[in-house]
C-alpha cells in the first residue's frame, strides 16, 4: 500500500477497500464488521448499527445541503438492513469563521429529513477548531434502527435472484461535479439525494421476498455489483440498455469521460430480489415518485464468478471494474 | 421542438443495428482478404472505444489489432514526471496539469504522492483554467505542465498567448506536447534498440480523431506512398471505427493503398489552419523527444521557441531539474508490444511486477495501454 494516504484511498473503489482491510479490518476484526454489510447488525439481529462523515463541497447543491445529506445517508445505511431508523447522533467540526446563518439552514434540513424518518438526535458534539484545519464544516452521524426482517444480506444473493435498481443513477455525483467545476448546466440536474425509509418499509409490507439491498453511494452501481459479485460468489450479467441514466448525467458522462455506473448517488439503491417477486417490488417502488422508473438491470449466474459482466446492445460483453483512482472531489 | 441534446449528436454511431450489420459485411469482406492482418490504432481514444463497445469480439479471426501508443501520459518517460514532480515540490509553486497525469508515477513517485506530501498540486479540463488560478494566488508561481498530442497543443498555446497578451507575470510553462506521424514512423521504420530489429507486423493504420481535426489528414499521406501502408482516418464511436475497418479490408480486397477519411463530419485534408498557426509561432521541434518504451523518437516533441525563455519553466529552473536518462525496465517488452510482434501476455513481468496499480511499462500506465487492456478484460479478449 502507498506510504501516504492519497484521495484515491478515499474512493469508495479499490483502493478504499484496500485501506480499509489492511488498515482497520486488519486492527478491529470481529465477526460483526467483517460482514461488511452497510449497517452492523447487533443486539440478536434486533438492531440496525451504523456511522458514516460528511465532508461534502460545496455544502449547498442543487437537491439537497449537507444537513440532509448527513440524515439520509446513515438513516439509509439503516434502511439497507430493513431497519426503521429510530436514534441518532450527530457530531459537527465547524472551522473558525464559519457563518451562523449556514449552521442554522443546514439543522433545518437535517431536522426536516429525522421527521421524514421518524427519528431523532439523542446525544451529539461539537467542535470548532482554527481556520483551515477543516474545510467548512463536517458532519457525522450514526443511528441504530430496529430491523422489520430478518436475514437481509449481501453475502446470500444466488441464481434464483434478480437485480433492480431504484431509479437513474449517478445524479448525486454529476452535480457536485459540475457544481465545483463552475460548469453552468441550463437543465434541470439535481441530487438524487433522499430518504430510502419508506420504500423499505414498503417493500416488506408488501411481503416482497429481499434476498439484498444496498444503496449506490460512493463508487456508484458498479460498485456495489462488483461488492455482491465477490460476497456471495456469484456472476452479474448486467443489460447495459436497461440501466436508466437521464439524459443530463449522460451528456455530462460524455463531456467529463466519466461512466454513470461510476458515479455516486445519495437515494438509490439496488435489490436483489427473488425472480418471482421481481414484478411485485417493482409495482411496489413504482408508487414512490423517488423510484417511479425503478427497473430491472442483471441477472446472476456462474459463468464469471466474483465478476460483473456488461452484456451491450450490439452483442459484446465487458467486465464492469469497481471504480478505481481518484473519481471525484469530496461527494458526500 | 425539443432542444437538441449530446446524445442526439452520437446515438446514431452507436446504433446497435448498424454496428450488426457493419459486422456482417467487415466478416463477409474479410473472407476474401489474401492474408491476415494488423490494424494499429494509433490512439488512445481508439483503444478505449474498442475495448468499452467490445469491438474485438465483432472481428473474424484474421483482422487483428495492436494498440498503438498514442496515450499522452502513457508514453510520459519518468524524467519528465520526475520535473513535474520537482517543480511541484518548490515553495510557492502550483502545479497546473491535465487530470490524465495524476497517477503515473516517476522515479520520484506520481503527483497524487507529491501532493500528499505537501504539493500544491491542480488538475484542469481546460488549460485556460489556468488563468484563473493565476489571479487568485498573485504570490503564487503557476508552472502549466503541457501535455498531449496535436489535439491539446493548441489548448497550451491558446494560453500562452493570453499570458502573453495580457502580461501574466506568475504563468510558467514546461511543455512536453508530441506528435503523432513521427512516432508512426519510428514504429515502421527504425530499429527497436531493445531487440535489435526492424521488425513489425503493422499492415494499416486507424488514424486518430482529434488530432486530425487539428492538423488535418495531410500528414498521413507519406504512409500510403513512401510506406505502404494504408491509413483511414476515424471517428471515436463504435460505428466510426467499424466502418473504418471496412475501409480498410477493402483496400486490402481490391489491391489499393490510400489515405482515406472516415470521420468526415470534422476532418478536412488541411485542419485548423489558425491552430497549426499559433503552434508555429509559439513552439519549435525537439531534435529526440524520448518516449516510454520505445526509446528516443527523432522530431516527435514539440519546445518553447528560444525568444519565450522568460516563460520556459524548464530553463528557469534548469538547475534543479536532473538530466539524467532513466531506463526503461529491463524486462519490459513494451517497444516490441507497439511494434505488433508480442502480446502483454508474452511479457515475464505482466501482471506480476507490473500492474496497473504500479505499471513498469507505458502499456500498463493507463487504461489506453494494450498491458491495462489485457490486464482488465482478460478472458473477455479476443
Amino acid at each position: 500500500m502507498n506510504k501516504q494516504i492519497t484521495l484515491a484511498m478515499g474512493n469508495g473503489g479499490e483502493e478504499n477497500n484496500e485501506l480499509i482491510s489492511k488498515i482497520f479490518y486488519k486492527a478491529f476484526k470481529n465477526d460483526i464488521l467483517e460482514k461488511s454489510e452497510d449497517a452492523a447488525v447487533i443486539h440478536g439481529g434486533a438492531l440496525a448499527f451504523s456511522t458514516d462523515s460528511f465532508t461534502v463541497s460545496p455544502l449547498f447543491f442543487p437537491g439537497a445541503d449537507i444537513g440532509k445529506l448527513a440524515i439520509c445517508g446513515t438513516c439509509n445505511d439503516l434502511a439497507m438492513m430493513s431497519a426503521k431508523p429510530k436514534y441518532l447522533t450527530c457530531s459537527v467540526i465547524i472551522e473558525e469563521g464559519f457563518s451562523t446563518r449556514e449552521l442554522e439552514k443546514i439543522v433545518r434540513s437535517m431536522k426536516k429529513e429525522l421527521e421524514n424518518n421518524n427519528a431523532i438526535v439523542v446525544s451529539g458534539d461539537t467542535k470548532v477548531v482554527p481556520r483551515g484545519s477543516v474545510d467548512k464544516i463536517f458532519i457525522n452521524t450514526t443511528g441504530i434502527g430496529e430491523i422489520q426482517k430478518e436475514g437481509i444480506s449481501s453475502n446470500n444473493i444466488s441464481q434464483d435472484d434478480v437485480i433492480l435498481v431504484s431509479r437513474d443513477i449517478g445524479c448525486h455525483g454529476a452535480t457536485i461535479f459540475a457544481a465545483r467545476e463552475g460548469i453552468e448546466l441550463s437543465s434541470n440536474l439535481k441530487s438524487d439525494c433522499a430518504s430510502l425509509t419508506h420504500q423499505v418499509q414498503a417493500l416488506i409490507e408488501a411481503d416482497v421476498q429481499i434476498t439484498a439491498l444496498r444503496d449506490a453511494t460512493r463508487g456508484g452501481v458498479s460498485a456495489v455489483l462488483n461488492e455482491w459479485a465477490k460476497q456471495s460468489n456469484i456472476s452479474i450479467e448486467v443489460d447495459e440498455k436497461s440501466i436508466p441514466v437521464s439524459t443530463e448525467v449522460e451528456g455530462i458522462c460524455e463531456m467529463l469521460g466519466f461512466e454513470a455506473t461510476n458515479l455516486a448517488n445519495e437515494g438509490t439503491f439496488v435489490l436483489a430480489i427473488k425472480k418471482e417477486d421481481a414484478q411485485k417490488a417493482l409495482d411496489v417502488l413504482h408508487k414512490f415518485e423517488n423510484s417511479s422508473n425503478a427497473v430491472k438491470i442483471a441477472d446472476v449466474n456462474d459463468e464469471y464468478v466474483g465478476r460483473v459482466v456488461l452484456m451491450s446492445p450490439h452483442g459484446t460483453k465487458r467486465f464492469l471494474d469497481t471504480p478505481t483512482g481518484e473519481l471525484l472531489p469530496r461527494i458526500c | 421542438m425539443a432542444d437538441l441534446t449530446l446524445k442526439d449528436l452520437y446515438d446514431g454511431f452507436r446504433n446497435p443495428n448498424v454496428i450488426k450489420g457493419l459486422t456482417k459485411l467487415i466478416n463477409e469482406e474479410a473472407k476474401k482478404l489474401p492474408h491476415s492482418i494488423n490494424i494499429m490504432e494509433v490512439c488512445g481514444g481508439h483503444t478505449h472505444s474498442i475495448m468499452k463497445f467490445g469491438l474485438l469480439q465483432l472481428l473474424p479471426q484474421n483482422i487483428n489489432f495492436i494498440h498503438g501508443p498514442g496515450c499522452p501520459v502513457c508514453i510520459m518517460p519518468k524524467e519528465r514526471i520526475d520535473h513535474a514532480y520537482i517543480l511541484s515540490m518548490q515553495k510557492d509553486v502550483i502545479l497546473v496539469t491535465l487530470g490524465d497525469m495524476i497517477k503515473v508515477p516517476g522515479s520520484l513517485g506520481s503527483l497524487q504522492d507529491a501532493r500528499a506530501n505537501g504539493a500544491d498540486v491542480r488538475f484542469v479540463y481546460s488549460p485556460l483554467d489556468t488563468l484563473k488560478i493565476a489571479k487568485e494566488n498573485p504570490n503564487k508561481k503557476i508552472i502549466f505542465f503541457a501535455i498531449g498530442f496535436e489535439t491539446t497543443t493548441p489548448m497550451t498555446t491558446a494560453l500562452i498567448d493570453v499570458v502573453l497578451k495580457r502580461r501574466f507575470k506568475n504563468i510558467l510553462f514546461h511543455i512536453n506536447h508530441v506528435t503523432v506521424p513521427e512516432v508512426m514512423i519510428e514504429l515502421i521504420d527504425s530499429r527497436d534498440e531493445h531487440v535489435d530489429s526492424y521488425n513489425n507486423r503493422i499492415d494499416a493504420f486507424l488514424g486518430p480523431s482529434h488530432v486530425s481535426v487539428i492538423t488535418g489528414s495531410k500528414i498521413y499521406e507519406q504512409f500510403p506512398t513512401k510506406y505502404h501502408r494504408p491509413v483511414v482516418v476515424a471517428g471515436f464511436e463504435p460505428v466510426d471505427v467499424m466502418e473504418a475497418i471496412l475501409m480498410i479490408v477493402r483496400q486490402f480486397n481490391e489491391g489499393r493503398c490510400e489515405l482515406e477519411i472516415e470521420y468526415k463530419r470534422s476532418v478536412s485534408y488541411d485542419g485548423n489552419l489558425k491552430a497549426q498557426a499559433l503552434i508555429e509561432n509559439y513552439f519549435e521541434k525537439t531534435d529526440l523527444f524520448k518516449w516510454r518504451g520505445l526509446g528516443n523518437v527523432p522530431d516527435s516533441g514539440y519546445h518553447l521557441r528560444p525568444e519565450f525563455s522568460d516563460i520556459d519553466a524548464e530553463k528557469i529552473y534548469a538547475n534543479i531539474l536532473p538530466r539524467k536518462e532513466i531506463e526503461d525496465h529491463k524486462l519490459c517488452i513494451c517497444g516490441d508490444i507497439l511494434r505488433g510482434m508480442a502480446k502483454p501476455d508474452e511479457c515475464t513481468i505482466f501482471g506480476k511486477a507490473c500492474k496497473p496499480q504500479s505499471p513498469l511499462g507505458s502499456c500498463m500506465v493507463s487504461s489506453e495501454g494494450a498491458c491495462a487492456a489485457y490486464y482488465k478484460y482478460g478472458n473477455l479478449l479476443k
